[in-house]
């Protein structure tokens, strides 16, 4: 009975949670699309007559941090290929902000048991950052 | 390479396969484009298709968020160990293996999907509340249980491996893991994988822009095409008979996999 009681009040503030983290994903994925978009339209601008080969892979082996600074670098200049990067940026953005409203949701449910797990997401996600930087 | 895309993401989402299983193949088959390239290309547009997806599934309750956020856990695990192996395993590893992967998935399109809902769970699935609801066709509220919580996240932590190291969202593997394993409801099962794609490719695409995988010029025109293609797709698969789309696209993909296989075992790709 108690159980059953719980569950419901749970579904409140849940509807709630789920017309949030829709509304994220759908915006968080049309913004970065208009984004990358813009800098498609700008990039076929300077490069329309260039055929670019893309057959031979060229490994890098920059750390996020700088790839940021080069895009942020690049959106100041307007160029084409840092802002569909800034798109697909805020594109990987979505999810992970979903992430973290998740964890605030569970918070404020009291739901140590889920807060714990998220952030074990968190950390596995932060650790897959910091294997940029050792290789 | 947009109608491509767009053809690809059509191709993934009447096949129920995801576009980005398709955009692979196509990329490097077709277009020559060196599979390291294709493989961030492909990452970005399924981050793009379900987060757009899980998007309405989310809003309609369907989407059992506690299950996916705990499942993350073992595919984001997956996922890196993948990511960090493609920076490592020689192309021709992965052409096969993407070609095995690749039949697996057609054949197990075609596979029967039947409701089944286990109403008791397991005690560890209680202790994790993973049992949930979900809306039916006319609005009346299903519960179900969940089993096998070790099985499911096994499986899971697999999938996510396949997803770095492919570039794939791996829905196949994911719905196996929960539908097969766990015995959650189909509906529940390829929603919820759907939520938890964009999680698990960000963990594995996070390597990849710092390796140099992820390249603009490609990503842009693929990710936009695989997008329309998916949304095309879905509304003329509402319409059709998707039992003989099915079959057909299971023989493209079964071709297109072959080849894979065979160049990758000749070193062309």
């Amino acid at each position: 009975m108690e159980k059953s009681n719980s569950m419901q009040n749970e579904k409140f503030g849940e509807k709630d949670f789920q017309n949030i983290v829709g509304n994220l994903l759908r915006y968080g994925v049309w913004t970065s699309l208009a984004v990358a978009f813009i800098g498609g339209l700008v990039y076929l601008m300077g490069h329309s007559a260039d055929i670019e080969n893309y057959s031979v892979f060229h490994e890098n082996d920059r750390n996020i941090f700088e790839v940021v600074s080069d895009v942020y670098n690049g959106v100041i200049q307007w160029k084409g290929e840092s802002l569909i990067f800034f798109g697909i940026i805020l594109l990987f953005l979505t999810p992970v902000f979903r992430v973290l409203l998740s964890l605030f949701s569970f918070l404020l449910e009291k739901d140590y048991l889920y807060v714990v797990i998220t952030l074990i997401v968190i950390l596995i996600i932060l650790i897959s950052v910091s294997f940029g930087f050792s290789h | 390479m947009l109608l491509g895309a767009f053809l690809a993401g059509f191709i993934g989402s009447l096949s129920g396969l995801g576009g980005g299983i398709i955009i692979i193949p196509l990329l490097t088959v077709i277009l020559g484009v060196d599979i390291h390239y294709a493989i961030g290309a492909a990452l970005v547009s399924v981050i793009a298709t379900s987060s757009g997806s899980a998007a309405a599934y989310v809003r309609e309750g369907i989407t059992n968020m506690r299950l996916g956020i705990f499942l993350e856990i073992a595919t984001t695990i997956g996922a890196v160990c993948g990511a960090l192996l493609s920076t490592i395993a020689p192309t021709s590893f992965i052409a096969v293996l993407f070609g095995m992967t690749l039949i697996f998935s057609a054949i197990n399109s075609l596979r029967k999907k039947e409701e089944h809902i286990v109403l008791e769970s397991s005690p560890l699935a209680k202790k994790l509340k993973l049992q949930g609801t979900y809306p039916s066709h006319n609005g009346e509220v299903i519960s179900y249980g969940t089993k096998n919580v070790i099985g499911g996240f096994s499986m899971m932590g697999i999938a996510g491996m396949m997803s770095g190291l492919l570039g794939i969202g791996s829905g196949a593997f994911k719905v196996i893991a929960m539908d097969n394993i766990m015995k959650i409801p189909f509906k529940v099962s390829t929603t919820t994988s759907n939520f938890m794609m964009g999680v698990t490719a960000m963990a594995s695409s996070v390597i990849y822009i710092q390796k140099g995988y992820i390249e603009p010029g490609i990503c842009m025109p693929v990710v936009i095409g695989v997008l329309f293609g998916a949304m095309a797709g879905a509304k003329v698969l509402v319409k059709t008979n998707p039992k003989k789309l099915r079959l057909f696209f299971a023989c493209l993909i079964f071709v297109l996999a072959v080849n894979m296989i065979y160049n990758g075992l000749n070193g062309k790709i």
